[in-house]
């Protein structure tokens, strides 16, 4: 049977392809429908609220209602709107967002990669970069001016944190010496090290860009409620709008997959090479056991007899799926999944917490951030990293590259805090008002 | 012949989409027709297997320049703009020099091989590194002429700059 | 990795480009330490730019009074460093040296002394001097975009004149139009040869018909593209506006180092790639430089603004240098000859009288008007004197530089049997002659229209007396430089 499998692999590898572009599909509309609800419940539990608790047991059923809303609202098209350029917009952005999925690894066996491009990483950037023009096109077609400011404000910081964003890249790409996500994965692989370990100052720049590029929170002006209304979106309705916002939501699922791939190690486990963590492998059937007991322990609360046994179903699902798991030749297959999500899931949370913690830049303050401190820092990185390689030579020890990549970007900092921060146009000015 | 047909394919939505760009009186519309155009001259290069190539016309043109000729477009007022007759009333004269211009690149074709020094055309084995031998040449061979260019860009930059600052202090 | 580092870096390739580097150096330097300068410190920034070009100039003239002449062929032989590069590479140093004295005072009257205004020009500099050693049609282009690049920028630096704006735009434009134009026939060239090194270029038109089409093509828009860079008609609509809108100095520095870069560029494509077709390339040459002469000349007369004027007059001696080139297309090792010494001479001469129209800019008085130059002799008399003898070596007088460059040119078309064009040119030297004195005349015998006084400043006097001086020695003895050139012609024969 197993032959079988492998002569229809090797019979119609489109085929297979497209299965698997299916089935990354499905799974990532989940993500994204779930993640939308996941913010709203963490962000009413981080305000003291109880978030969406009508349809199905702790909301659980409001993405799937939200979505039929949507689809049956009626879609709208402004008067003298840009009607072709109005209807393609939205779609722009989710192609662009779902693309890039096509090269990103799930794990080390090719069922896992849907395709390994040798220039990878080039395609992520360039398909990335094409999402923006859903957003500008989208505010341009809708011929009304919160959206046009909102479209002109998302181009300016697209434009200006794509650099950063590139430029920390480039670093990874001097660490791993290839331009293929997986071999990038391999190389992080075979030196023990994450890149996260060489680059720390490049992930903390390609994380502060990812947000601003995805157009989250603290990031967000260009739908900055309080001034642009719904920014580029404000005239889209119904369907369309869905889509813009399943874009949104893709493009931090993508950002963060790509942030663990380039960063923390892709499907590999924290401390792969360390035998006495072991024990971590035996992970994913504790945690789904750990879940089955948190929904069952909820169950027995839940007044609602329907929702009271649905919930119970799903604790008996997730205990005989952990079973399942803890099989031996199942659990080394999960491993790399596994870990992956895990990771994935880490950084989403992440960027639902900058919601609840940060407040939203002030539109100058973004430029500065971007050109004044990202861009210098994303540079230095990159000579410190290359300088780094060059003294280390060919095959240097894990700890000896480890410090003097540390030392490195301490220095960067320090050196651009010092050049930047010498006397920044802002304190000039506060200069000038007070004339202190 | 799957690659033939792949091309002539390309080719044709470049050169229909490029006719579209010029005919287009709004001019967001041009830039969408253009952004086509660089992407089916993108999978040309993809066909000849420069995939670095390939992917710095899309990070470049369509994902960074087009986006600034977008953001200037929409700064100015689209309505007027449309009013206005398409072509300026040099059209003749470009005409002429589009003619002239098609008429010599014909001959070079029709004179084919006997004209053009063509080197033998390099197959590199897919799973070859493209990027690795774009780099060896760039900084090998051409080095000079990158260090010159980057003197180039510099210059292009604080000219910008210069003329951008609004007021000297 | 450190065989990647010898693989990249051959360390005689960067010793050959040495002056360039230390130009790059101190062109960056000065865009740093502009942030650290109080306005009346600016002209600091100039101190800087003349050191960078100090250094340099000595290393050129040390290579070029070394015992052997160097010859280096680097960077995978698209980088010649040889007698011809190092003779035009010095010029064009001295020529911005001068253009920088010139322009301390100059920038503080228009206030607009900054710090990228020397960067800028110290970049262009090393663009044409990468043209002056470029042996690679790459090299070449990048290089004259540079050049070009730069000085479009500083044709616009007085940002509140609309005249400077208006210069900066059409010379922007029909400048990019023109380098289209070059890179079409550079890409019929790397079609031929499959090769962007000249040399490699030279050996595939070698084996192709004297009749071919397609070349004609590619000399035709090579050409245009070149004569629009050199200011040579029908290409030379844009001078005369971007001489009258660009800050004076810099009106000084388009008309003089720009034109060396160009011809080296031109120079050596012509005789080095286009060398099989030099019959060919002589016809077009022809017919330009009898229209360039004639247009320059004729155009000039009836100026009354003195930039304007001067690009005129820039244009007709175009016409001459492109004299020299016809002769060289022959095999006559005294064109080129004529071609180098008519540049050196050029130089000094154009430079040393933009710095006495530079003398009339003050405080509220553009001073770039011919009648604005009026009575200078009652006011200021050496200067008078001064610009008559720059105004004579600029038509050709003997014992003045100037004649010694058109001594050549003539001389070289003897010798080659042009003698219709030497006659020509003899014929317009003289209307030259008038419209020079036109200057003259205003000079000596009319009244000054202010009383406002002349103000000389320390840049301005160390480049008069080095003009000066160079002008008038060059025409009592001109030995050293002819065997200066002399080698310096050898490299292209």
């Amino acid at each position: 049977m197993f032959n079988d499998a492998v002569q229809f692999v090797e019979n119609y590898p489109l085929l297979v392809a497209a299965i698997k572009i299916v089935i990354v599909f499905l799974v990532l509309s989940g993500v994204v429908a779930y993640m939308v609800l996941a913010e709203r419940k963490v962000l009413a539990f981080m305000q003291a609220r109880l978030g969406p608790m009508r349809v199905g047991p702790w909301g659980l059923f409001q993405p799937a209602a939200d979505g039929l809303k949507l689809l049956l609202k009626e879609d709208i098209i402004p008067a003298g709107a840009d009607k072709f350029v109005f209807l393609i917009a939205p779609v722009i952005s989710v192609v662009a967002a779902f693309t890039v999925f096509a090269v990103i690894p799930y794990g080390p066996s090719s069922a896992l990669i849907i395709t390994d491009l040798n220039v990878g990483l080039l395609f992520v950037v360039a398909v990335s970069s094409l999402g923006i023009y859903g957003i500008i096109l989208g505010g341009w077609a809708s011929n009304s001016h919160y959206p046009l400011l909102g479209s002109l404000r998302s181009a300016a910081q697209l434009v200006s944190y794509e650099i950063p964003a590139g430029m920390a890249i480039v670093g990874v790409l001097l660490v791993s010496n290839s331009l293929s996500l997986v071999k990038i994965v391999e190389a992080q692989q075979s030196s023990g090290l994450w890149n996260f370990f060489l680059q720390p100052l490049g992930f903390l720049i390609f994380l502060i860009a990812a947000v601003a590029e995805t157009n989250r929170n603290p990031f967000d002006l260009p739908e900055a409620e309080s001034e642009l209304t719904a920014g580029f979106h404000t005239e889209y309705s119904g369907f369309r709008f869905a889509l813009y916002f399943m874009a949104e939501y893709t493009s931090m699922v993508l950002v963060s997959a790509l942030a663990v791939v380039l960063f923390w190690g892709g499907w590999l486990r924290p401390f792969a090479s360390v035998a006495a963590l072991d024990f971590l492998n035996y992970l994913p059937p504790v945690s789904l056991l750990m879940i089955a007991g948190v929904v069952f322990f909820f169950a027995r609360r839940n007044p609602v007899p329907a929702e009271k046994w649905f919930l119970v179903a799903v604790a008996a699902g997730s205990a005989v799926l952990a079973g399942v798991v803890a099989v031996p030749v199942v659990i080394t297959a999960v491993q790399p999944i596994f870990w992956f999500t895990a990771k994935v899931f880490a950084l989403l949370y992440a960027f639902i917490w900058y919601r609840a913690t940060f407040p939203r830049y002030r539109y100058d303050q973004l430029m500065n951030v971007g050109w004044r401190w990202l861009i210098p820092l994303a540079l230095g990185n990159l000579i410190a990293t290359a300088c780094v390689l060059w003294w280390a030579g060919p095959n240097p020890g894990r700890l000896k590259l480890f410090f003097a990549m540390l030392a490195a970007n301490l220095a960067v900092a320090i050196v651009v805090a010092l050049l930047v921060g010498w006397r920044s146009p802002t304190a000039a000015a506060v200069e000038k008002q007070t004339g202190s | 012949m799957l690659a033939q047909s792949v091309f002539l394919i390309l080719a044709v939505v470049a050169l229909s989409s490029g006719v579209m760009v010029i005919t287009r009186r709004n001019p967001v519309h041009s830039v969408i027709w253009l952004i086509v155009t660089l992407f089916s001259v993108g999978g040309i290069f993809l066909l000849q297997y420069a995939q670095f190539l390939f992917a710095v016309q899309i990070i470049l043109y369509v994902g960074g320049i087009m986006v600034l000729y977008l953001f200037v477009i929409m700064l100015i007022r689209v309505e007027t703009v449309a009013k206005q007759a398409p072509y300026s009333r040099q059209w003749a004269i470009g005409l002429g020099a589009v003619l002239v211009l098609a008429c010599e690149l014909m001959y070079g074709v029709y004179k084919g091989v006997e004209s053009f020094h063509l080197g033998t055309p390099s197959r590199p084995p897919v799973d070859m590194n493209n990027t690795e031998a774009v780099a060896g040449v760039l900084y090998n061979n051409y080095m000079l002429p990158v260090e010159i260019a980057s003197l180039l860009l510099l210059v292009a930059m604080v000219g910008a700059v210069l003329m951008a600052k609004k007021r000297f202090e | 990795m450190g065989n990647l580092w010898n693989q990249f870096f051959q360390r005689p390739d960067y010793l050959a480009i040495a002056p360039e580097i230390v130009l790059t150096l101190f062109g960056l330097g000065i865009l740093m330490i502009d942030f650290m300068l109080e306005r009346r410190d600016k002209f600091l920034n100039a101190v800087t730019a003349l050191l960078g070009l100090g250094f340099a100039a000595v290393k050129l003239l040390m290579w070029m009074f070394q015992s052997q002449t160097p010859s280096y062929s680097g960077f995978d032989g698209r980088f010649s460093l040889d007698t011809f590069a190092i003779f035009l590479k010095l010029v064009i140093v001295l020529a911005t040296a001068i253009v920088v004295l010139i322009s301390v005072k100059y920038l503080e009257v228009e206030q607009v002394h900054l710090g990228e205004y020397y960067a800028l020009l110290l970049l262009s500099a090393v663009g044409m001097m990468f043209l002056a050693s470029g042996t690679d049609l790459i090299v070449l282009f990048i290089a004259l975009e540079l050049m070009a690049l730069c000085e479009y920028v500083l044709t616009g630096f007085l940002r509140g004149n609309r005249r400077s704006n208006e210069a900066a735009m059409k010379f922007f434009l029909l400048g990019a139009f023109s380098s289209g134009l070059l890179l079409y026939g550079m890409s019929l060239l790397y079609g031929f040869s499959g090769s962007t090194r000249l040399a490699d270029i030279q050996a595939a038109l070698a084996q192709r018909p004297r009749g071919d089409a397609l070349v004609w093509v590619a000399m035709i828009t090579l050409l245009a593209g070149l004569f629009f860079k050199i200011a040579a008609v029908p290409f030379h609509q844009w001078t005369p506006d971007a001489y009258e809108g660009a800050p004076t100095s810099i009106t000084a520095f388009i008309s003089v180092a720009p034109k060396v870069g160009s011809f080296a560029i031109f120079l050596r494509l012509l005789l080095v790639g286009l060398k099989p077709f030099d019959g060919q390339w002589q016809l077009l040459v022809i017919g330009v430089a009898i229209a360039t002469m004639t247009l320059g000349n004729l155009a000039a007369l009836s100026q009354t603004n003195i930039k304007r004027f001067f690009g005129y007059s820039t244009i007709s001696h175009v016409g001459y240098l492109l004299l020299g080139v016809i002769a060289a297309a022959d095999g006559n090792r005294d064109g080129l000859l004529a071609v180098l010494i008519y540049l050196f001479v050029y130089a000094f001469m154009n430079l040393g009288a933009f710095a006495v129209i530079i003398l009339m800019r003050r405080k509220d008085i553009i001073g770039d008007e011919l009648d604005d130059l009026s009575g200078l002799m009652a006011r200021a008399p050496g200067m008078a004197l001064l610009m008559l003898v720059y105004l004579l070596s600029l038509a050709g007088i003997p014992p003045t530089a100037g004649f010694i460059g058109k001594y050549f040119i003539f001389l070289s078309l003897i010798e080659t049997g042009h003698y219709y064009l030497a006659v020509l040119g003899v014929a317009y030297a003289v209307v030259a002659l008038y419209y020079y004195f036109r200057i003259v005349v205003a000079m000596f015998m009319k009244r000054a229209p202010d009383q406002v006084p002349l103000e000389s400043s320390w840049g301005l006097t160390v480049a008069l007396v080095v003009t000066l001086a160079v002008t008038v020695a060059i025409g009592v003895y001109p030995e050293p430089l002819i065997r200066l050139a002399q080698t310096a012609a050898v490299p292209l024969f």
